[in-house]
């Protein structure tokens, strides 16, 4: 699938010239770090794989009833050898069945929807509570910094797997109990990241000049310091997309997160571990598509940072 | 020095006692019933009140938190709900297995990650270079219990179906029993527990060591002379592995989350797989004590990571 994706792309977007202006026209930070993307060819192609994850889980229930098989539904005629085991790769079914005679290629797009939402939300709700305590610490500092710092410090150094599982244990699992296991778990490190940034921009002048106006603490962080601290956040928000992906699909993998019969990567996964000596496609389909959406989201977020901040992409080429 | 010891070990305290906090706040006072839990479906009013009298439920909350901590302090984690079996005893047995995952998966880790990094860095925008920096991503991206998966599919069973059994795909072997035999079972796990974090720790050492090497002190002594192997392993390694070394405490937070996939997916009777098989049979009294020891550990490794941070780099003032 990916392989054609990438050979499409190079056929139909040329890398954007960049540093040869032909004219002088103005051009904000935002947009130059836009021409940058546009011109890193890994970057773009990363992104075009991930819009096509997101369509593909956008349009799982199309697809599922384009091909009339539920995500669910088990077809132990036609789905099944006569011995019981799944079926491989084949016209009905284009990636194979799994042990219950289910479609693989419906339940991976069903997967799909599930990854994206918990570790797109999961960042959301980790950056946000990140960026609130980090910029709280860093810019008012004294005591609140002490305070927030240390919890941040006690935060990372909680083994965090075993911790999730042990809330499990007690509340059950759940997609909303692992969104809200993996939030809790990183928004330490954007905290600490966000503090360390506010820490030198409240000294700049605008800030001050912002002070003598008598523009109030919480005005100055949200309108004066934070628009400047967007460049690590997104940066940081890309990145632990592919993270709370991996975090929610090993928590599956464990029957700690998302249950059967609901189809996620993770679940499926720990279903094919029974059946991995014979069939193949069992492990690979779901594993290969979660594979390659954590890698698009890393490769994009490198991307990013390097067009956010080219001098530290530089440094990394030298 | 010791003034800074004193310091990260009273932090470590700290530490220890939110965790137990958060540990009993879990167990005891979240919205559940332990006791209804225990005393099972079928359970009549007065069991599951004998239930709650025998395990200190109906007693003040402070009292609870009281004994729950004097019962610690005296390594008391209490007994298992199944077996009926000391908590600590079920905890030694299994701490070997855990102990040697982790101990060869954090040395395979740093070897591969510091070897890759420094290759990478001696000859920057290279072939290795390039090779390293794109298998680090690939590595990085890779979940952990996938990789295992993988490993398992390809390295035991495939090279089992063509007759070569190099790799066990289970099991474990004393490392008393037989070095060799322990050793074997564990070279999939432990590559399965090092390599994610491997990836991190080479692109990071990877930009550490290019930022040593453009520094003044490197420059000077190219000039005296040096050869380029004594220059980047004596002088420009030791200093750039500061800020590998301060990740290392941060991640062994994390190296523990992959022993308990990896010893799910091999089939490993270490604290791991106690830990999952104590979740489905609601064994909280031995889910308590392997996330209390987990977290003991954590923190010792944090504050002698942070020691050696200030013997490693004799730049490193500590206050």
């Amino acid at each position: 699938m990916t392989q054609s994706v990438l050979g499409e792309l190079r056929g139909t977007h040329p890398p954007a010239p960049v540093g040869a202006p032909v004219t002088v026209e103005g051009r904000s930070p935002w947009q130059l770090a836009w021409a940058r993307l546009r011109a890193d060819r890994v970057a773009m192609v990363s992104g075009a794989v991930i819009v096509l994850i997101i369509i593909g889980a956008l349009a799982a229930p199309l697809f599922s009833a384009l091909v009339g098989h539920g995500p669910n539904e088990q077809f132990r005629d036609t789905g099944l050898t006569p011995a019981g085991l799944p079926r491989p790769p084949s016209h009905t079914f284009w990636l194979g069945t799994d042990d219950l005679g289910r479609d693989l290629l419906v339940r991976v797009l069903y997967g799909a929807r599930i990854s994206l939402f918990a570790g797109v939300l999961a960042s959301v709700i980790a950056v946000s509570i990140g960026v609130v305590i980090g910029l709280t610490a860093g810019y008012l500092g004294g005591l609140a910094d002490t305070v927030l710092s240390r919890l941040v410090d006690v935060v990372l150094s909680f083994p965090f797997l075993l911790f999730a599982i042990a809330l499990v244990a007690i509340v059950g699992p759940s997609l909303a109990i692992s969104v809200g296991v993996i939030a809790f778990f990183s928004w330490a490190s954007i905290a600490r990241v966000v503090r360390g940034q506010a820490l030198s921009i409240k000294e700049k002048e605008y800030v001050e000049a912002a002070r003598s106006l008598g523009a109030r603490d919480v005005r100055i962080m949200f309108v004066d310091v934070l628009p400047n601290l967007l460049a690590p956040v997104i940066v940081y928000t890309t990145l632990l997309i592919p993270a709370a992906i991996a975090f929610e699909a090993t928590l599956s993998f464990l029957g700690l997160g998302v249950l059967p019969p609901t189809a996620t990567w993770g679940n499926m996964l720990s279903e094919s571990v029974q059946y991995y000596k014979v069939a193949w496609w069992f492990v690979i389909f779901p594993g290969v598509a979660l594979l390659v959406t954590t890698l698009a989201f890393n490769l994009l977020g490198d991307g990013i940072r390097d067009a956010l901040d080219p001098r530290a992409g530089r440094a990394q080429h030298r | 020095m010791v003034k800074f010891f004193a310091r990260r070990v009273l932090f470590g305290i700290l530490v220890m006692w939110v965790i137990s906090v958060a540990v009993f706040v879990m167990f005891f006072v979240a919205p559940h019933d332990v006791a209804r839990l225990l005393a099972g479906r079928q359970a009549t009013p007065q069991t599951v009140a004998a239930v709650r009298h025998n395990l200190g439920l109906d007693r003040s909350l402070l009292a609870q938190y009281g004994s729950f901590v004097w019962r610690l302090l005296h390594g008391n984690l209490g007994f298992s709900y199944y077996n009926s079996e000391p908590v600590t005893h079920l905890l030694i047995s299994r701490l070997p297995v855990s102990a040697s995952l982790a101990l060869g998966g954090v040395v395979l880790w740093l070897a591969i990650g510091i070897s890759g990094g420094v290759l990478a860095a001696s000859r920057p925008r290279s072939v290795a270079d390039r090779t390293v920096t794109g298998l680090s991503l690939f590595f990085f991206s890779m979940p952990t219990f996938l990789l295992g998966l993988l490993l398992l599919y390809f390295l035991f069973f495939r090279l089992h179906l063509a007759g070569v059994d190099t790799f066990p795909g289970s099991g474990y072997v004393p490392l008393t029993s037989s070095p060799a035999g322990w050793a074997n079972h564990l070279i999939l796990p432990w590559f399965t527990v090092a390599l994610s974090t491997a990836a991190v720790y080479s692109r990071l050492t990877r930009g550490s060591m290019l930022d040593v090497l453009g520094e003044d002190y490197i420059r000077t002594a190219r000039a005296k002379g040096i050869g380029n192997l004594r220059l980047i392993y004596v002088h420009g390694l030791r200093s750039a592995l500061t800020p590998v070394v301060t990740q290392v405490g941060v991640d062994l937070a994390i190296l523990l989350g992959g022993l308990v996939v990896t010893e799910q997916i091999f089939g490993l009777p270490g604290l791991g797989q106690l830990a999952v098989l104590s979740i489905t049979t609601r064994d909280l009294p031995v889910v308590i004590g392997i996330v209390l020891l987990a977290s003991f550990f954590v923190v010792v490794a944090n504050i002698v990571v942070d020691l050696l941070y200030a013997v490693l780099d004799p730049r490193v003032h500590v206050h």
